[in-house]
């Protein structure tokens, strides 16, 4: 779980990319992939242009390309998703060897994958370069609902505590020779769960006396840290700016 | 003088019915470092778990500085008693180790650089200032102590209360803890079954069993009284002399 610092998909380092303000780089993921999305289907030279763009953050962040490609396969499932449209859909058909492919379909898996992958391309990034910690504030920063962000804040904080738990009251099992190979052995797991649950929740009430003990009285304060300056919204915008440019210019032309 | 801290009578019994603590009798002096010492079940946690108001008393006082520990006073109470809870996952639940010891203060309406300086010079006295930015869940567990001593010292409480300060503490981390406990200039109650490590801190021991007060003493006499120690399950480790320290 995680290196020495933060969570699994972060890579540590201190590029200009690392140190923007993690809302600002909310806001500019959100307005790139909605950039991307709002390119429309074909306009080739349009998707090459974002993938440049992202192909330049990626850069800027010095994060190795091999880090980012193995994060990436959690677009698998898309991929395979956009291999089957060709086969399934309808319409005129094209002959590519031994397939019969269809035109609509070869289009619409073209089109899903780019945009899925410039989509989890953005989204690697930006984890990649943000601290746990820093999504939450982030979150607040951008105006997500207090208890929303609240909840998010302790679920990043009290994961590894309960992975670790689960994990050994799974060792515990395995020592005493226990194996989930078939179905009666399900109740065991179940009750496996059940005693999670029961520490989970027994944890929460001393949390919630140590909040106590500390003065809490049902808010809490806001102690991220704040920057006020312009430079970083000009520096997080760039990229997603070009973006939008090359988007509407695509929808202009198409 | 006014004890920093005064139980009077302190009896309570938990909701399902069983009695934990049987009229308490304690007073802690400023500047006083004393251990609370007892077996499992004694009724320790539950004792401490009345110094700040969380658990009230069903008969019996307890006050902090002359101020009673009543729902009107609690936000006061809790900035003058500073408990360090046995798990430190359960105290360090923010996001940073500089948001968590923010907590407290914040709560009790610091704000600014005032608040700033206070972090900093709480995370200088546990020698943590290097992991401020740090999320807790990747400190070591004794560093997670420590922060856990740093987010109660920068309320600036009159007392500092710890719970089993020194379980799970590896022998070099226990170490580095017994030397900050001692170079903090604050009054101390040290729950503990970590009868050395009361030797060594604490010059005076009150002894709770089965939630009454059986014996209040210097450390040394405390421990040095085989009988006593017998009759209500402590045991020093062996060839352990308490004389000779
Ligand atoms: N929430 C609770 N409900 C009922 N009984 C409890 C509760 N917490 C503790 N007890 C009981 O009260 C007694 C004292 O517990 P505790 O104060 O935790 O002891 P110590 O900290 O000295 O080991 C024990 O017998 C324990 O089982
Ligand atoms: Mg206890």
């Amino acid at each position: 779980m995680g290196g020495a610092h933060g969570h699994s998909l972060h890579f540590h380092g201190h590029s200009v990319v690392h140190r923007l303000p993690a809302h600002l780089k909310l806001v500019a993921l959100v307005v790139y992939v909605i950039a991307v999305v709002a390119t429309p289907a074909g306009q080739w030279w349009a998707f090459g242009l974002h993938a440049v763009v992202l192909v330049g953050v990626m850069a800027a962040t010095r994060i190795p390309a091999g880090y980012i490609g193995r994060r990436m396969l959690i677009e698998v499932p898309f991929v395979v998703f956009a291999l089957i449209m060709p086969f399934v859909a309808q319409g005129p058909r094209v002959q590519v060897g031994p397939f019969s492919l269809s035109e609509a379909g070869l289009l619409a898996a073209a089109t899903l994958l780019l945009k899925g992958t410039l989509g989890v391309g953005a989204s690697v990034v930006f984890a990649a370069t943000t601290e746990a910690a820093d999504i939450v504030t982030g979150l607040r920063r951008v105006g997500l609902p207090r208890q929303l962000v609240e909840i998010i804040a302790f679920m990043v904080r009290y994961l590894d505590v309960v992975t670790g738990q689960l994990i050994r009251m799974k060792v515990a099992r395995a020592s005493r020779g226990f194996s989930a190979r078939s179905v009666r052995q399900w109740p065991v797991l179940g009750s496996t769960a059940g005693a999670l649950f029961i520490r989970s929740y027994e944890r929460g009430e001393r949390v919630h006396l140590a909040m106590l003990s500390r003065g809490y009285s049902g808010a809490m304060p806001d102690l991220a840290p704040v920057s006020t300056s312009t430079g970083p919204w000009v520096a997080a915008l760039v990229a997603p700016a070009v973006s939008v440019v090359i988007a509407v210019t695509a929808l202009v032309l198409r | 003088m006014t004890p920093v801290l005064e139980l009077k009578g302190v009896a309570h019994a938990y909701p399902d019915g069983h009695q934990a603590l049987f009229g308490v009798d304690l007073h802690v002096h400023r500047g006083e470092r004393v251990a609370l010492l007892g077996p499992n079940g004694a009724g320790k946690t539950t004792l401490v778990l009345h110094l700040n108001g969380i658990l009230t008393a069903g008969a019996g006082t307890v006050t902090v500085s002359g101020l009673p520990v009543a729902p009107e006073n609690l936000l006061e109470i809790r900035r003058r008693v500073g408990i360090v809870f046995q798990d430190p996952d359960d105290q360090l639940f923010m996001p940073t180790v500089r948001q968590d010891v923010a907590f407290g203060p914040a709560n009790m309406g610091v704000r600014g650089a005032e608040l700033d300086a206070v972090v900093d010079s709480a995370l200088a006295r546990v020698g943590m200032s290097a992991f401020a930015d740090r999320p807790p869940h990747h400190l070591s567990f004794g560093q997670k102590r420590r922060v856990a001593v740093a987010t109660v010292l920068a309320m600036e409480p009159e007392i500092l209360v710890l719970d089993e300060p020194s379980s799970n503490l590896d022998p070099a981390s226990r170490r580095e803890l017994a030397d900050i406990l001692r170079s903090l200039d604050v009054t101390l109650l040290m729950v503990t079954h970590d009868l050395p490590y009361a030797l060594e801190l604490c010059e005076r021991s009150v002894l709770l069993s089965d939630g009454v007060v059986v014996g209040d003493g210097p450390t040394v006499s405390i421990l040095g009284d085989d009988d006593l120690m017998r009759a209500h399950r402590l045991e020093l480790p062996a060839g352990f002399d308490p004389h000779r320290v």
